[in-house]
């Protein structure tokens, strides 16, 4: 379990990063390393050289981005699931973030390393797409922003162009009393799940939903959305069995990841589990929100 | 390459192929051997260090990365020769290893737990070791040293107060 020899360069600020990366094709980006090191180890990657981008400081931070909240591309994981602005203003991100993981590889990993990558299984990749979370890069002298249903396109696979440094995501912040639900099913605790479901709503004054996002990660080759069950439910007041319904039937026209740690109809049925359990949660955390803010 | 890395106190200036992980630097370079090589990519936990105090595997980070980092290795956390940090002590004192090959990494998630949290929950305990594999004790000897420690590191062991 040894890499493959590389080059290592550390430089100070993106610019330099950018154009280390443009002039070699076998360059990649490391920032808290705990998925590429590990692909390394295996020889799954084999990259000539990494630029270590973990230092630059321009790329660390937390903050409010307009409407929303922008998190640079190296904030670790472990500051991210302390931070009192993402608890206050993204309870979907708070809530799974502790499922990332462990607290060890947290301590290291990065927001932004864990999006570039695109495990299946990543519950930052489920999280942006449940959200509409609009992801930003650079490549030497352009900055673009793709948003997150476009960005993940494949297990382990992104579009994000060759040379291209990841530099922020930002997460739209819903405006009325939302709750939110987050589970998953894996062998061992904070291993990679089987399948992830993640559910934000807001309800109304009676109790009705405005607004629903549901999202299921480690089930297909990326995180989706269950665009027709969000569509069945809005306006709805969940009753489970409705949500049960909507879910299922969302679920089975989507081509679900078959291996020997779970079947794909494993996947499916446990998924829609998941997702019934995490919009009830959902509604339950709207409900006390709500009586809480009155 | 040459890096200066800084462990337990100490500033080595090493010569290192870029590849080279800090368990490796640790073990091989300095001869730091209490950090164990177990699966080398992460999923084992038996490589645990700590990083400015926060537990983090070794084997999952290259050497020249660490640079600038206050490194704790499982030899760095004993008050003096021949002592015992109160955790090493209260697993010793609940038999919370067997072969003891988990041991080190064991307790350095402990000092790293405890660090910030001086009064766990079992809960804690057992979310903060999570991520380190024990093939012999079944755990429960220790969750029940580093609960053991929290209670001595509180201070909850003091003689009894007698005064009126």
């Amino acid at each position: 379990m040894k890499a493959a020899p590389f080059e290592y360069s550390r430089p100070a600020d993106l610019d330099e990063a950018c154009a280390l990366l443009a002039a070699d094709d076998g360059a990649r980006v490391i920032a808290g390393g705990q998925t590429l090191v590990p692909m390394m180890a295996m020889r799954l990657a084999r990259p000539t050289r990494l630029v270590d981008i973990n230092r630059i400081a321009d790329l660390s931070y937390i903050r409010e981005d307009c409407d929303g909240v922008a998190i640079g591309a190296v904030t670790p994981q472990c500051i991210a699931e302390r931070d009192a602005l993402i608890a206050r203003k993204l309870p979907l991100l708070a809530r799974a973030i502790p499922f990332i993981g462990h607290a060890a590889t947290r301590a290291r990993g990065t927001v932004g390393g864990s999006l570039a990558h695109a495990d299946p299984a990543a519950e930052l990749a489920l999280v942006s797409v449940t959200l509409d979370a609009t992801l930003s890069y650079r490549v030497v002298g352009t900055s673009t922003d793709v948003a997150a249903r476009d960005f993940f396109i494949g297990p382990m696979v992104t579009s994000l162009p060759d040379g291209a440094c990841l530099t922020a995501v930002r997460f739209p912040v819903w405006s009325g009393t939302t709750g939110v639900g987050f589970h998953e099913v894996n062998a061992r605790r904070s291993d990679f799940a089987f399948a992830s479901a993640a559910a934000q709503v807001e309800l109304d004054a009676s109790g009705k939903a405005k607004r629903i996002a549901i999202g299921i990660g480690a089930a297909s080759d990326f995180p989706i959305r269950l665009a027709t069950a969000e569509q069945q439910l809005t306006g709805t007041a969940l009753e489970p069995a409705k949500v049960s319904e909507a879910v299922r039937a969302a679920l089975a026209d989507i081509e679900t990841l078959d291996d020997l740690h779970a079947s794909a109809d494993y996947r499916r049925r446990a998924a829609a589990s998941l997702a019934a359990s995490a919009i009830a949660d959902a509604k339950t955390d709207s409900q006390g929100r709500n009586a809480h803010a009155h | 390459m040459r890096i200066k890395l800084s462990v337990n106190g100490e500033t080595h200036e090493l010569d290192v192929e870029p590849r080279t992980t800090l368990l490796d630097a640790l073990r091989d370079h300095l001869r730091l051997t209490g950090a164990h090589a177990g699966c080398e990519h992460g999923v084992c936990g038996a490589c645990t260090v700590l990083f400015d105090g926060v537990a983090v595997r070794s084997c999952l980070m290259f050497a020249p990365q660490a640079e600038g980092t206050a490194i704790t290795t499982i030899e760095g956390v004993t008050p003096g020769p021949g002592e015992l940090s109160p955790v090493q002590d209260a697993f010793c004192e609940t038999h919370g290893m067997q072969c003891g090959y988990c041991t080190p990494a064991m307790i350095l998630a402990a000092h790293s737990l405890l660090a910030g949290n001086p009064n766990p929950t079992r809960e804690d305990i057992v979310e903060a070791i999570s991520g380190n594999i024990c093939r012999c004790t079944g755990y429960a000897q220790i969750i029940e040293a580093i609960a053991l420690a929290a209670e001595r590191m509180r201070g909850d062991n003091r003689p009894l107060d007698r005064t009126p």
